[in-house]
């Protein structure tokens, strides 16, 4: 086994020479996470704005419930999203299996219950301090929905940032639904995993870098927004 | 002599007079209960259309809560208001803004404050454009368009909270204290923008613990202790002449306690 140092070494090494196979599994990673977050955000947002926002029959039972999906065993979303999109399943006929898009089906399960959680109690707060003045200016809801969004939008960045951390860092559903097909499926946590139980730790390591620097980089730029705004008063 | 604007059914000391002008609002045995806590008492008055009502009274009493029922934000446990001799709906509630005592204002610029406000009445493209211009210019903001809301002054921001409620053109604006905590300089800006809307015809009602305020602005003014009415009339009436004992109690600094007791000097020998 090599020493320690060399593999960190020859991890940098890696990463610096943008070895292609490398670059691949990186660019694939990006692509997934963001295309699940995206969609997670877009069903997630609204969802938990309307539950932080509004009081319907079955309400406390939504919140709860989105509140303990935030905990979903990543396996078995893995394993319900199989099971729908293995040919015997009733989505079989799309042959989405082992492919990218079930992938992207399988973060965006796990994220939206994330993002609609968060959203709902950061909607709820702001919408304790806007409701007599929304029900004095006679805001309708939906423009009540839009404007507890966008007057959370510096908030909501954050909520978006915990949907993409859960996402990038997703191996166990992914690995299940995309199989870490070389070229067509393997991302940068399936790879770590695979990779280390062969004894081929420097690239191991070398996505672990890569991972850890861009959520650093992108947990930076989100502060760096947020502080912006608590400066002006948005946030 | 000027008309009293509301009815005088439940304040007994004081004199019912002929109302020419119409009623716009009217709360009739309004009562409201917070668990086994009554905390209004069947409440009878009449706003009417153009007038410029005060509501008093000590700390407690009720005021903020009145108001609240008055424009619909709460629903009374007993009575009802009537909005033009109707039952108030979330419609004629449109016709009516309120101003709070601490300005809610949208994490937004000034601007857009008074955008949204427009937007959600139906105003758009120049017709706003021409409305926000007008509001700002009468709330001198027109420099601070583009700035925060939430980063201006106190004074600045209540009265951004202001022309945004009367650039809806309501018929009646409610305000809860809108002059607390601001300076002089600033409770006179205030002050001047209500008189200006009193003049284009706005009905005011304004929640205010300032009895110099009541004189500047109010023309009735309604007394509340305990959740109940305890006087009515016109300014000058009840706070030169107070008819009731928690009036003149509230105008020499004296703890009111309740009808069958002495009101004490003051705090401290209450304490003593």
């Amino acid at each position: 086994m090599d020493s320690f140092w060399s593999v960190f070494g020859g991890a940098f090494g890696l990463v610096f020479a943008l070895d292609p196979d490398l670059m691949e599994i990186i660019g694939l990673s990006m692509r997934v996470t963001l295309t699940a977050v995206f969609f997670a955000c877009l069903i997630g947002l609204p969802l938990g704005a309307a539950v932080g926002a509004f009081r319907f029959p079955g309400h406390t039972l939504l919140a709860v419930s989105l509140n303990a999906l935030m905990g979903l065993p990543p396996v078995v979303v893995g394993l319900l999203v199989y099971l729908l999109l293995s040919a015997a399943g009733p989505l079989g006929p799309l042959k989405l299996l082992y492919t990218p898009t079930a992938m992207i089906v399988a973060q965006m399960v796990l994220v939206t219950p994330i993002v609609a959680a968060l959203t709902r109690q950061l909607v709820e707060d702001l919408n304790r301090e806007y409701s007599e003045q929304y029900a004095s200016m006679g805001v309708g809801p939906i423009d009540r929905l839009t404007s507890l969004l966008w007057d959370a939008r510096y908030s909501l960045l954050t909520v978006a940032l915990a949907g993409f951390g859960r996402a990038v860092a997703e191996v166990g559903a992914v690995i299940i639904v995309g199989g870490n097909i070389n070229h067509v499926t393997r991302v940068m946590t399936t790879t770590i995993a695979l990779e280390t139980s062969k004894g081929n730790l420097q690239l191991a390591l070398a996505l672990g870098v890569i991972l850890l620097l861009i959520a650093f980089f992108v947990n930076a730029c989100v502060m760096t927004l947020r502080a912006s705004a608590a400066r002006a008063a948005y946030a | 002599m000027r008309d009293i604007a509301f009815d005088l059914a439940a304040a007994p000391s004081a004199t019912i007079k002929s109302t020419p002008r119409d009623v716009l609002l009217e709360a009739r045995s309004l009562g409201f209960t917070a668990g086994k806590d009554s905390l209004l008492n069947d409440v009878n008055l009449k706003i009417l259309r153009g007038s410029r009502t005060l509501i008093m009274g000590p700390n407690g009493a009720g005021k903020s809560l009145l108001l609240r029922l008055l424009h619909g934000l709460l629903q009374p446990a007993s009575g009802e208001v009537l909005w033009q001799g109707a039952p108030l709906t979330r419609q004629s509630r449109r016709s009516q803004a309120m101003v709070f005592q601490r300005p809610v204002l949208l994490r937004r610029s000034v601007l857009a404050n008074l955008k949204f406000a427009l937007s959600v009445r139906g105003w758009r493209g120049k017709e706003r454009s021409g409305k926000i211009e007008t509001a700002l210019a009468s709330a001198g903001l027109s420099h601070l368009a583009r700035r925060p809301a939430r980063v201006l002054s106190g004074g600045e921001q209540q009265r951004l909270a202001l022309v945004r409620a009367l650039a809806c053109e309501p018929d009646l604006l409610f305000l809860d204290e809108p002059t607390a905590n601001l300076d002089p300089a600033s409770t006179a800006a205030i002050e001047d923008l209500l008189m200006d809307a009193s003049a284009r015809g706005v009905t005011i009602v304004l929640v205010t613990h300032d009895a110099g305020q009541a004189k500047r602005l109010g023309e009735d003014l309604i007394f509340l202790q305990d959740g109940s009415v305890a006087e009515t009339g016109s300014v000058d009436q009840v706070l030169n002449t107070p008819q009731s004992e928690p009036v003149r109690a509230w105008r020499q600094g004296r703890l009111y306690l309740g009808p069958n007791t002495h009101s004490m000097q003051n705090h401290s020998r209450r304490m003593l």
